[in-house]
């Protein structure tokens, strides 16, 4: 008689309910890493590339097919020309070829050189190509009245080129330069600055802010709803509209704030809020916390109002006023929903793009580094130098995550 | 040295100083933005009638005889030309009179109620602080208010005035309604010649496909992590969220590139293929968290009577999911309406602008700052219509997907 043993490893019934989890989570998987993973990858890969904006474009070689001459009466003589060009002026094209179907009724008087004519069916071969190099191909012709009667669209049957062109993204390629680039002088350690300014001031900035607008709303009240509502709106509204309203608010020459500081004496001249330092670094983290304090507002309040008022009440019996009950009861309570806030908030306004980039569009000190990825990428067009931004970037996420989880692992839900 | 402090006409003039500043503040910001005429607050004046009206308030509290009092002494003294709201020339006389009587009702009325708990004297902690917290929640309401309607209001109101009113006085946004029709023109002009109508509908048609993706590929995905057991569970909830720490401008570059090789820039098929996979992580997170709440028997009960899983999603899960539904689809779709970076790197092309990509092209030098304000009402009160009607799902959406931002 065997004793029964539990059994081991996974079951029929687990495994078919593993399987079918794997399914369901399929698409997103793979989408995700499809959209998430490789431009990842493809990042890490295009920032030891030296490569600009225009090399996108692969050098290749372009064909334009014409008949010049005119020919208008049986027996005219015209000319059949193809031009080519290296589309690059940097990159050679190597083994280069057209094959093209010459249209019919076309009585041909003579081939260039480098082709040959098979029937209707010509072939070139052109050899290489030195960076800009343009080459022209002529056909003597004669037509007729075949030929112009039908009056055939040379584009039907498109001359097909071929060539070789040495590709930037493929290759094996590779420089350190763009890292040299963005780590070069004082211009690093003052997008760093800005970075880290606006990153700790905005977040810590909303916290407080968004704290101070649950205490005001911690209570029953008519309307409750309605301004609960209204603080919400900077968060709602799209940042493309609220930025520029902002921008619009603060002008220099036709925003109201500057003239209404100016008319209550407060200041002599309009001051220029986003365009000169340090005014202007100050005016983006303000936009942030001010754009940002109703999410930490309605997590603390969500919060708050969950806090069982039982304590509160004893709290009451004891004698404690409302300073000490807040001190030492309520900010207790709610440090686990601060601190979870202070680290997202911390790492999300690290990533923060949108909001500089239409207010100041980096300028004036307030470049910061998610700024500089499209400041290298797009405004100076070095792909490859942006993207070293970019892993600079991650290498930061990086080092906040493992942090992140760290915590995270003692924080309980989010 | 606290306890010093803790004197009841001490903290009556003070708290009555700072809060009959804060109003002339606003009154005068009020009276500009309103008239367009200028109104300056006194300093020196309006601490020293709120002081003294808040040492008064200790012995005698009738709000109403104390407001007509004020108002008596702070429009003789405006009329002076030493009022707590003072005037530029050509401001009338009514305007000035309804500044100052304004401040010495905005001043006095809520003081009596903020020092309410105040005596002559010294005065316990709890009263103290009873007015220090009327006192900061007074000034909370008005700051935070002002803080959120004045870009609203600027923005609106600057959408009906022309270059040349805006350039002439920056205050004045008092409508002209003998323009009739006129004044909406710059918005006539976004609709008939910047094509802003097909923007709209752009905008409103990709939003919508990115909500019936995202919720197509999230509530699988979320179902299995909330309920299927399965190697490797624990960490693919967490790595969800670590995907929400990558930065759209570190994804944006890379997808230009492969975007502009395929060809797939420029298209609105490309824009509706990312919008998705950034809200899915998002999406999937906010599901899980609710399907999670949900009783599992009813479920199981639906197996036991020979449903199989993904009828039991269908017929039972997602039926007791509905609200949680509507506010991922809420959410979705304001992240999808208010994109504005990848809009902006992927389309140049005018005829498939969305409607933040459409914005973003007024903001040139050759387009009045009306257009661009017009286009920026135009881009928030769809989001603004729908976040007011539906707030309780909103407001639910928010807080339970943590919410990128």
């Amino acid at each position: 008689m065997t004793t029964p043993v539990p059994p081991t490893g996974t079951g029929p019934l687990a495994k078919r309910e593993a399987r079918l989890a794997w399914g369901l989570l399929f698409p997103t998987i793979f989408s995700v890493s499809l959209v998430v993973l490789l431009p990842l990858l493809a990042i890490f890969w295009v920032s030891f590339k030296p490569i600009g904006l225009e090399d996108l474009r692969p050098p290749e070689s372009v064909v334009r097919e014409q008949l010049r001459g005119r020919p208008a009466a049986d027996g005219d003589a015209a000319t059949l020309r193809y031009r080519i060009r290296n589309s690059s002026q940097k990159e050679p094209i190597t083994g280069v070829t057209i094959t093209d179907r010459l249209p019919e009724g076309l009585a041909i008087m003579s081939v260039d050189a480098r082709c040959d004519l098979d029937g209707l069916a010509l072939f070139c071969d052109l050899g290489d190509f030195a960076p800009g190099q343009r080459e022209n191909i002529e056909i003597e012709v004669t037509v007729s009245q075949a030929f112009l009667d039908a009056d055939p669209d040379l584009d039907d049957t498109p001359a097909i080129v071929t060539g070789k062109g040495k590709n930037i993204l493929t290759n094996a390629e590779f420089t350190l330069e763009n890292f040299a680039r963005i780590f070069d002088g004082d211009e690093f350690w003052a997008v760093l600055y800005a970075t880290m300014f606006y990153t700790i001031v905005g977040t810590v900035g909303a916290l407080v802010v968004g704290l101070f607008a649950a205490l005001l709303l911690n209570k029953e009240f008519r309307g409750k709803g309605l301004v609960r509502g209204l603080y919400l709106f900077p968060y709602v509204a799209p940042v493309i509209a609220v930025a520029f309203s902002w921008v619009t608010l603060f002008d220099p020459f036709s925003g109201s704030v500057n003239a209404l500081l100016v008319q209550m004496g407060v200041v002599e001249s309009p001051i220029n809020f986003f365009g000169q330092r340090p005014q202007a670094l100050v005016m983006v983290t303000v936009f942030e916390i001010w754009r940002y304090f109703p999410l930490s507002f309605l997590f603390i309040l969500a919060r708050m109002q969950s806090i069982d008022t039982d304590m509160y009440e004893a709290a009451d019996m004891d004698g404690a006023s409302p300073f000490q009950k807040f001190w030492y009861l309520s900010l207790p309570m709610l440090l686990g929903i601060l601190s979870v806030l202070f680290l997202l908030r911390f790492i999300w306004t690290f990533n923060k793009f949108d909001d500089i980039f239409l207010l100041t569009g980096g300028s004036a000190g307030t470049r910061t580094l998610t700024v500089n990825v499209y400041e290298q990428a797009f405004a100076v067009s070095n792909i490859g130098a942006g993207a070293a931004v970019a892993v600079v970037i991650f290498g930061f996420l990086l080092a906040f995550s493992i942090f992140f989880f760290k915590y995270m692992s003692r924080e309980e839900g989010l | 040295m606290m306890r010093a402090l803790r004197n009841g006409p001490l903290t009556a003039a003070v708290i009555g100083g700072l809060w009959a500043f804060t109003i002339a503040i606003i009154v005068a910001v009020v009276m500009s933005f309103s008239t367009g005429e200028a109104f300056r607050p006194f300093f020196w004046v309006s601490l020293g009638l709120g002081a003294v009206t808040g040492l008064i308030t200790l012995y005698y509290r009738d709000a109403r005889v104390l407001v007509a009092a004020l108002a008596v002494i702070s429009v003789g003294l405006g009329a002076a030309g030493a009022g707590a709201i003072l005037v530029g020339e050509g401001v009338s006389l009514t305007a000035l009179a309804l500044a100052n009587a304004g401040f010495a009702l905005f001043a006095a009325w809520p003081l009596v109620v903020i020092l309410r708990s105040l005596v002559p004297g010294p005065v316990d902690k709890h009263q103290w602080e009873e007015a220090v917290i009327r006192f900061l929640t007074g000034f909370g309401y008005i700051f935070f208010t002002t803080a959120v309607l004045v870009p609203f209001y600027v923005m609106i109101m600057t959408s009906l005035k022309n270059q040349q009113d805006l350039l002439q006085n920056p205050l004045d946004f008092t409508i002209d309604f003998s323009k009739g029709w006129g004044l909406l023109r710059s918005y006539f002009e976004l609709f008939g010649d910047f094509g802003f109508g097909s923007y709209l509908w752009t905008s409103f048609y990709v939003s919508v496909l990115t909500v019936f993706i995202t919720l197509a590929f999230s509530i699988p995905g979320a179902y299995a992590v909330a309920r299927l057991r399965f190697k490797g569970r624990a960490a693919f909830g967490r790595s969800i969220l670590l995907i929400y720490m990558v930065p759209m401008i570190v994804l944006a570059l890379p997808i230009y590139i492969v975007f502009s090789m395929t060809g797939l820039r420029n298209t609105i098929i490309g824009i509706v293929m990312i919008y998705p996979v950034t809200t899915i992580p998002v999406a999937l997170y906010m599901l899980q968290g609710y399907f999670r709440g949900l009783p599992a028997e009813v479920e199981e009960a639906g197996l036991m009577d020979g449903l199989n899983r993904l009828q039991v999603i269908w017929k039972i899960t997602l039926p007791l999911a509905l609200p949680a539904l509507a506010s991922v689809s809420l959410y979705v779709f304001m992240i999808a309406w208010n994109e504005f970076l990848l809009a902006f790197m992927l389309l140049d092309d005018p005829a498939k602008f969305t409607l933040t990509r459409g914005v973003a092209s007024l903001n040139s030098s050759e387009v009045p700052r009306q257009h661009l304000m017009a286009g920026a009402v135009i881009a928030t009160i769809p989001i603004m219509a729908l976040f007011l009607g539906l707030e309780r799902f909103m407001t639910k959406g928010l807080t339970a997907g943590s919410v990128k931002g």
